[in-house]
């Protein structure tokens, strides 16, 4: 690895983060597949495991609160199921759609990889417009985060959740822009496999929002 | 190495797969729900938190492709780790939250005494 210092500049670009496994470099074609394993992608599952833990947290607020609706609209009265499963699906489909994407990447397919992403960000784009359209419903019935500790609990969660994806779509769309301008390089790559993650880490947080908050709430 | 690239990134099948084992694992709980199915409310709830679970063992295990040996088992150690924290704070805060609540005054007892004193 020192002699690389001084000449122009290795197979495959500069690495800017530690690499591991020094003792086999091989720089052969297969090296591709595995420049993911670094501690680029550790570190972004890691804090993938952090952010669980706010939801966890904003879980345990809802599970404790969520049942004080202090004399206000309960679950029943305002949650439209119907929209949710829609909604549900949206991200699911996005889900899956990236998932393609990431295949079509490591097959180097970058513009069907580009057509999965535009896909997946137009799935994400239509999940956050249903949820726009159910908090401008809720705030016109007067059920505010204001209205009531199940309110405030339910906005905060939903609301959380919510802004992640619009993240992680802003997020998409620079990385298009990224991948339009420069390519698939390495670190397109890493970051398109640190946003695979996110959005699918979002898509596993909304089965406990719709198990435990929407399908839940209208039973009980 | 070469056993990691199966399980890194999927394929199209495990892809298909864990989206068809999701729909399932989503359309039967809402279908409990939205259909009004004649189950007592025990059930229902016990379908939809078994359903919602198993969705996300599927989603950890098809989307995110976590596997016991991937990055060194840290993925899958941070990931255990992550889960034990939740169980405590999540059955620690109900366990305790709803014991304060049931020694509680009842809100109808507390409106009468307060008309009393009056």
């Amino acid at each position: 690895m020192a002699s690389s210092i001084a000449s122009p500049a290795p197979e495959g670009g500069y690495q800017f983060y530690v690499t591991e496994d020094p003792h086999h470099d091989h720089h052969g074609g297969d090296d591709e597949e595995h420049h993911h394993e670094t501690g680029t992608m550790l570190g972004f599952w890691i804090y993938l495991m952090s952010d669980c833990l706010i939801f966890g947290i904003l879980f345990a607020v809802y599970a404790v609160v969520g049942q004080n609706y202090a004399a206000g609209p309960s679950p029943a009265d305002l949650f439209e199921i119907d929209k949710i499963l829609l909604a549900t699906f949206f991200l699911l489909f996005s889900s899956i759609t990236y998932g393609f994407a990431v295949i079509n990447m490591q097959q180097k397919k970058q513009n069907a990889m580009m057509f999965w992403l535009i896909i997946t960000g137009l799935f994400g784009f239509g999940f956050l417009v249903m949820e726009v359209l159910e908090f401008e419903h809720l705030w016109h019935l007067g059920a505010g985060p204001g209205a009531s500790a199940f309110l405030s609990a339910f906005w905060t969660l939903v609301g959380t959740h919510g802004l992640h994806v619009t993240a992680g779509s802003i997020w998409l769309v620079v990385l298009l822009v990224q991948v339009k301008m420069h390519g698939l390089t390495e670190a397109n790559i890493r970051r398109i496999l640190c946003l695979s993650l996110f959005w699918h880490f979002l898509d596993l947080i909304w089965i406990g929002v719709f198990s435990f908050v929407y399908l839940t709430g209208v039973l009980l | 190495m070469s056993a990691h690239d199966h399980s890194d990134h999927g394929s199209y099948r495990s892809y298909i797969i864990g989206f068809l084992l999701s729909v399932v694992l989503t359309v039967v709980p809402f279908w409990i729900v939205m259909a009004d199915v004649d189950v007592s409310l025990g059930v229902a709830l016990a379908v939809i938190f078994g359903l919602g679970a198993i969705q996300v063992l599927v989603h950890v295990y098809y989307f995110l492709h976590v596997t016991v040996q991937a990055e060194d088992g840290w993925q899958f150690m941070s990931l255990l780790f992550t889960a034990i924290l939740l169980i405590i704070i999540m059955s620690g805060s109900i366990w305790v939250m709803l014991h304060l609540h049931e020694n509680m005054m009842p809100a109808h007892d507390q409106i009468e005494r307060v008309r009393d004193v009056k």
